[in-house]
């Protein structure tokens, strides 16, 4: 097990730069979700510290030795990937063991070692099998013990659930948090699903075009998002921007919103005047009789909770209530922001 | 003026429409044309051949049947046995040297080269240039005046007489297997190609972090993924590389003392200007054993593999 470090790291393909310039510090022990939109760079990022991606720029650590030029093998990491490459003319058995042949193990350590690993996933059972036999959570599941049997400094995954249904997807989450606590080796993890980082780090990576966002905790993360970006991707629903503009009121400043309601600022160094994207997260809008003037599009009941599709001076806004509503389209309804965070329009930066 | 009476009653149309809407009557009259050629044109040109082989015709004279006297006769004949040896040598030799070149050229196309696609056409050429024209250049190229080999080779004072090609067996043997591989490579190397492009980049990736050096990739990876498509193509290789006609003909004729007589050519020899129709026909049809031999290998010993087999692609 070991700490990862990377140190202003970038990527450029030609004249391109695709990833700028990356601080990121991993604890030894962590798990560590690298999450954004397609195309932000997160993919590349964890191929560089596989080693199948040569870095432009900066420098790599994993425990603590700069591996910038090491080989992907000598790094001493595992990796999942999206669609499992799993040698599909080998048994499940000789794909968790192929690391091991290539070092000249003997067979019985080899045996030894996967059926540790084929225990703690469930697949004793599938030893004998080709990967075309097997159902995509099964070898979803290969492909981890692949990884384990190697115990590796560092797990790398990238994107390995997106292959999957949805409720497999949930199950195997699950599992994969469960085998981190198990196993507590470092690993990071690649994906473009919140919920999947949400649920699953311990620390979270937000990035976007090539650049990180904000580093922190899930709820450090939901709770004190640094820029409109990481407030609009970290959260679901996503959360809804209004315009609004701080006003002296009294001894302090004020949000008004566009239809002349006023909120409470949250605690700012903004000056008076200024306008602003007030963020309301949709949990955090409630139906009363004071609130900005909202209009009904739709109304989904779930169960447990409703979500409440509207319109609010031409901008969509959702809300999730826990309390059933009969609302009908086109109904005129109130909601009030009970907690804001304010943006600035131009940078996007948290005021 | 009375009415023309209908080509078909009521009752007939309906008959003709029920038949038509018939599904297995229906197959049967669209599979009509296609059999039709291939009957005419495969199956009775075959049947007519493995015929004559059970007969003494010869050219003008129809022939009795003779049971298996034609093949008793090649048994004993030098000539025969040495088209037999000529065959399988120039066909093992080719077709090996084939399948390493032309995995060795898909191999170097697959990589990220410049002018790829430039090259890869190129790579294709004398695989489309007709048989009988690119053997004829080999013939001027292995002339035994003209060779402009044997003229570099002067000039670069490697050699002090001109070098006979196609006079000597053994050097003709092996000048006809090389004219034959020159012509046969783009083939092997451009399915092998086609087969390269689908295996997935993942898999080398997951290999080398698994430790795989590049010539380990190749043979635990590259290799197995890569052997249903050897298959196909190596019989498809070997079964053009048997029955070849076209090279030795224009080339050699079969000659020197019958060093590169193939099987084919020497059928075509006998059976056409030699007039000994039965004869040729029964050369011809000894190929078969051989051929199916080849097609039976590849289908059981490489084809099918326990890993393609089984279970969907969810």
């Amino acid at each position: 097990m070991a700490a990862v470090t990377l140190k202003g790291v970038f990527k450029s393909f030609g004249s391109t730069r695709v990833v700028h310039g990356v601080d990121i510090h991993i604890e030894d022990g962590e798990f560590c979700v690298l999450v954004g939109p397609s195309g932000c760079g997160k993919s590349t990022l964890l191929r560089m510290i596989a080693g199948l991606e040569e870095i432009s720029g900066g420098d790599i650590e994993i425990g603590g030795r700069v591996v910038n030029k090491v080989p992907p093998k000598e790094r001493d990491i595992a990796m999942v990937f999206q669609n499992y490459a799993l040698y599909p003319h080998m048994t499940v058995f000789d794909n968790m063991a192929f690391s091991m042949k290539l070092a000249g193990e003997s067979r019985e350590k080899m045996r030894q070692r996967v059926e540790v690993a084929a225990n703690i996933l469930g697949l004793m059972e599938y030893l004998e099998r080709y990967p075309r036999q097997l159902s995509g959570g099964q070898r979803q599941r290969v492909a981890m013990g692949r990884a384990i049997v190697r115990n590796p400094q560092v797990f790398l995954f990238d994107e390995p659930l997106s292959n999957l249904d949805a409720k497999l997807r949930v199950q195997m989450r699950t599992e994969i948090k469960e085998l981190h606590q198990r196993l507590t080796t470092t690993s990071i993890y690649v994906t473009h699903d919140q919920i999947e980082a949400m649920t699953m780090a311990d620390k979270i990576v937000v990035m976007n075009a090539g650049k990180t966002e904000q580093i922190g905790s899930p709820l450090e993360l939901y709770d004190n998002p640094a820029n409109l970006f990481v407030a609009g991707f970290i959260g679901s629903p996503a959360m809804n921007f209004l315009k609004g503009k701080l006003v002296r009121n009294g001894g302090g400043l004020q949000v008004q919103m566009a239809d002349g309601l006023l909120l409470p600022a949250p605690g700012t160094a903004a000056q008076e005047g200024r306008e602003v994207v007030v963020g309301v997260r949709p949990e955090h809008l409630l139906v009363r009789s004071d609130g900005v003037h909202a209009e009904v599009v739709v109304v989904e009941p779930t169960g447990a909770d409703t979500q409440i599709f509207c319109k609010v001076g031409g901008t969509d806004i959702t809300a999730v209530v826990r309390e059933r509503h009969q609302f009908k389209p086109g109904e005129a309804i109130k909601l009030y922001p009970e907690l804001t965070f304010l943006f600035d329009p131009s940078s996007g930066t948290r005021l | 003026m009375r009415r023309a009476a209908p080509l078909l009653k009521p009752q007939d149309t309906d008959a003709v429409r029920r038949l038509l809407e018939n599904r297995n009557f229906l197959g049967f009259i669209f599979m009509l044309p296609g059999s039709v050629l291939l009957l005419l044109f495969l199956t009775y040109p075959l049947g007519l051949g493995t015929w004559l082989g059970f007969t003494d015709t010869k050219v003008g004279r129809a022939g009795q049947f003779v049971g298996l006297d034609n093949y008793q006769f090649l048994l004993g004949d030098a000539v025969a046995r040495l088209s037999l040896f000529n065959t399988l040598f120039y066909t093992i030799v080719a077709s090996s040297v084939k399948f390493a070149l032309g995995l060795w050229l898909a191999i170097l196309l697959n990589q990220n080269i410049p002018f790829k696609s430039a090259i890869r056409a190129v790579v294709l050429l004398p695989f489309i240039v007709p048989t009988a024209l690119s053997a004829i250049a080999f013939w001027w190229i292995y002339d035994a005046q003209f060779s402009v080999v044997s003229w570099a080779l002067m000039k670069m004072g490697l050699i002090h007489s001109y070098i006979d090609f196609l006079g000597d067996p053994w050097m003709a043997r092996m000048s006809t297997i090389i004219a034959n591989i020159w012509r046969g490579v783009p083939f092997v190397a451009i399915c092998l190609l086609a087969g390269l492009q689908t295996i997935p980049p993942s898999l080398y990736e997951a290999a080398s972090i698994d430790g795989a050096k590049p010539s380990q990739q190749f043979w635990y990876v590259t290799l197995p993924l890569l052997t249903p498509i050897i298959a196909v193509v190596m019989t498809f290789s070997v079964l053009f590389t048997f029955t070849d006609f076209q090279l030795i003909y224009v080339l050699t004729r079969g000659g020197p003392l019958n060093a590169t007589h193939l099987m084919a050519t020497l059928s075509f020899q006998r059976a056409i200007p030699g007039g000994a129709l039965g004869e040729g026909a029964a050369l011809a049809t000894a190929m078969i054993p051989f051929l199916l031999a080849a097609i039976l290998f590849s289908y059981f010993g490489l084809q099918r593999r326990a890993w393609q087999q089984g279970g969907s692609d969810k």
